[in-house]
């Protein structure tokens, strides 16, 4: 709210410099992001360089990291490097689709919501608390139990379109706030439309607010797919980290103490969220002049 | 009040016959047929039995019947308290099957969404006001928050069930038992239990003690903490006030996270083969028993749908600015 305040009046090119120069400096935002973009790159170039195919089987079963398997192979004789790698890409699909989608039917609703008011506000409203109510992983388990072929977009498909209630109720409050400022009333006097004042008065104010609700249904959605997943309703060709998981579970990884299968898909979804929510943290500060500490 | 709670069930109630509705189109609008599947399973080769079978499931279902007459009988059945009948564990009505699921899974919740929200506001109340305790509250509350349920569930029965044998990994109680109402039982019962509920513990703990933290300071800047520090008023006094002003929003937290945390206990469950509704719903997909699916999501809506009723309650007894508005509202 603050950082809208202040932000209006000045120059956009100052802001952003500004914001630019508190970004770099901040070290909770610079850590998160380090972590996440290192894993992103180890997704994208990491499949590359390994041979094997994720679940191709070779000779050597249930070995603990070597030099030739780095994380080790499965009970089937899998790499589980290769699994990683490419189960990396498909968590990194599936934040984006979910949370891209999620955001999108979040901010449409909670703009026009927040903009328009009135009875469209109330209808709108009632629709976001009935789905936020309703658990949507039990939605997302019988939807994806009758689907009969899944894929990582699916998945995120359906992922966002049960995750937007709360950024929609979050914007709809941003939004009621700026609706009645001057800059607003001026361009409606203008005879700006709906749209147009929403899109170019309303979401440029509130982009860094914008940005920060992605990073977190990004999040989200990473953390239901490895749900479903789990539960084994993840994709049905391919790997992904929730998928190695549910292996390892299911051929008792656990009793038989290969903690190379469970550990690194698990501390990689661990790692990629948590350094979003620390560099989710680290913004608010680069955005918000009153959380900065020094 | 009349007003707050006549909103408040309107919404409850347009949420469940939407959960409802929902319930009963998926089998029928989502591509791949249950019916076909169910015939598929039963492995039936001659082609007069397999009409025969295809026949009978869709009398069962009342898929042979038009959409509207469906869309009442499954309302009629629903109200009547039958959710079919189980595929996976024929020919029991899956009401039973759930009632025998249910006990296990509220053991689980409840204590740990409980236990985690007053622990964690307790933590998160003291962080926001020693450097020390902050530096490790919060990297730990955002590393546990950002854990996957079942991930620490899984470390948790690796470390403490499988390598240091100090809880027993699957299971709601010994296989060499049968429930009785004895002392050995219930320890036993005791047993498994803690690992399941330790895990959940943890997770939800870190986003509490995150938001309360967050919350306590933004209290501590406003203005009325400002103004009785000015007054002279004692820290103690003013951190109190705080606390029970960043209280109230934890509590709407509370509800907008039940549906999280329930989901969490499902997957919880399924990791230490728990024989709560979480594992059931893994039977159920397992064996393609669709009513089984449908009856559990139903149950859970229906819980989650509860459990927030109770929180709007505890919300009307604790913030006095409801309380006066719905004495105003009345007068």
């Amino acid at each position: 709210m603050t950082t809208i305040q202040e932000a209006v009046p000045r120059e956009p090119v100052a802001v952003r410099r500004e914001a630019l120069y508190f970004a770099v400096r901040n070290g909770k935002l610079m850590t998160g992001l380090t972590i996440v973009l290192a894993l992103l790159l180890l997704g994208l170039i990491g499949p590359l360089f390994v041979a094997a195919a994720p679940n191709e089987y070779s000779v050597q079963a249930m070995s603990p990291p070597t030099g030739e398997h780095w994380l080790g192979t499965t009970t089937f004789g899998q790499d589980i490097f290769a699994q990683f790698v490419h189960g990396l890409r498909a968590t990194f699909a599936v934040g984006v689709i979910g949370g891209g989608i999620a955001a999108v039917i979040g901010m449409v609703v909670g703009f026009v919501a927040g903009y328009l008011g009135g009875l469209v506000d109330e209808v709108l409203n009632m629709l976001t608390n009935i789905i936020l109510v309703i658990p949507s992983l039990a939605v997302l388990l019988i939807v994806n139990a009758y689907l009969g072929i899944r894929s990582v977009a699916v998945q995120g498909l359906f992922i966002g379109l049960t995750q937007w209630p709360w950024a929609a109720r979050a914007i709809r409050a941003q939004t009621f706030s700026l609706r009645t400022r001057e800059f607003v009333d001026l361009a409606r006097m203008s005879g700006s439309g709906t749209g147009r004042i929403i899109a170019r008065e309303i979401a440029p104010n509130m982009s860094s607010y914008l940005f920060m609700t992605f990073i977190l249904l990004f999040g989200g959605s990473v953390l239901i797919a490895s749900s479903l997943d789990f539960i084994g309703l993840g994709p049905t060709e391919g790997v992904s980290l929730g998928l190695m998981l549910q292996n390892a579970n299911q051929w008792s990884a656990l009793q038989l103490g290969m903690w190379w299968w469970f550990v690194p898909p698990g501390a990689a979804i661990t790692a990629i969220v948590g350094a979003l929510y620390v560099a989710n943290v680290g913004l608010d500060e680069v955005f918000n002049p009153k959380l900065r500490e020094t | 009040m009349r007003r707050y709670f006549g909103r408040k069930l309107l919404i409850y109630g347009l949420t469940f016959f939407v959960a409802v509705t929902v319930n009963w189109m998926i089998p029928r609008f989502m591509p791949g047929d249950p019916v076909a599947s169910m015939v598929a399973r039963a492995n039936v080769t001659k082609p007069e039995a397999v009409e025969a079978m295809r026949a009978y499931y869709n009398n069962l279902f009342g898929l042979d019947q038009p959409l509207l007459t469906q869309y009442a009988n499954f309302w009629g059945a629903l109200l009547r308290g039958d959710f079919g009948t189980s595929i996976w564990l024929f020919p029991t009505p899956v009401s039973q099957v759930i009632g025998g699921a249910v006990p296990y899974t509220l053991a689980l919740v409840v204590p740990s969404v409980l236990l985690s929200w007053v622990v964690g506001n307790r933590f998160g109340a003291y962080a926001a006001r020693r450097k020390l305790l902050d530096n490790t509250v919060l990297p730990v509350g955002y590393v546990l928050t950002a854990m996957p349920y079942m991930w620490l569930a899984v470390l948790l029965a690796w470390s403490l069930g499988v390598i240091a044998g100090l809880f027993p990994v699957a299971g709601g109680y010994s296989f060499s038992m049968r429930p009785n109402l004895s002392w050995t039982f219930v320890l036993d019962l005791l047993h498994h239990w803690t690992l399941p509920f330790l895990s959940l513990f943890l997770v939800a703990l870190g986003g509490w003690a995150i938001g309360m933290r967050n919350m306590i300071i933004y209290e501590l800047e406003s203005d009325y903490s400002a103004y009785l520090s000015a007054l002279g008023a004692p820290s103690k006094l003013i951190r109190r006030y705080a606390f029970r002003n960043a209280v109230l929003p934890q509590i709407t937290g509370l509800a907008l996270q039940l549906g999280v945390l329930v989901a969490g206990a499902l997957v919880t469950e399924i990791v230490f083969a728990y024989p709560g509704l979480g594992s059931l719903i893994l039977k159920a997909i397992q064996n393609k028993d669709f009513f089984l699916l449908q009856g559990a999501f139903l149950f859970i809506v229906l819980g989650v749908l509860i459990a927030n009723f109770i929180i709007d309650i505890v919300y009307v007894v604790v913030d006095p600015r409801t309380r006066a508005g719905m004495a105003g509202a009345q007068a």
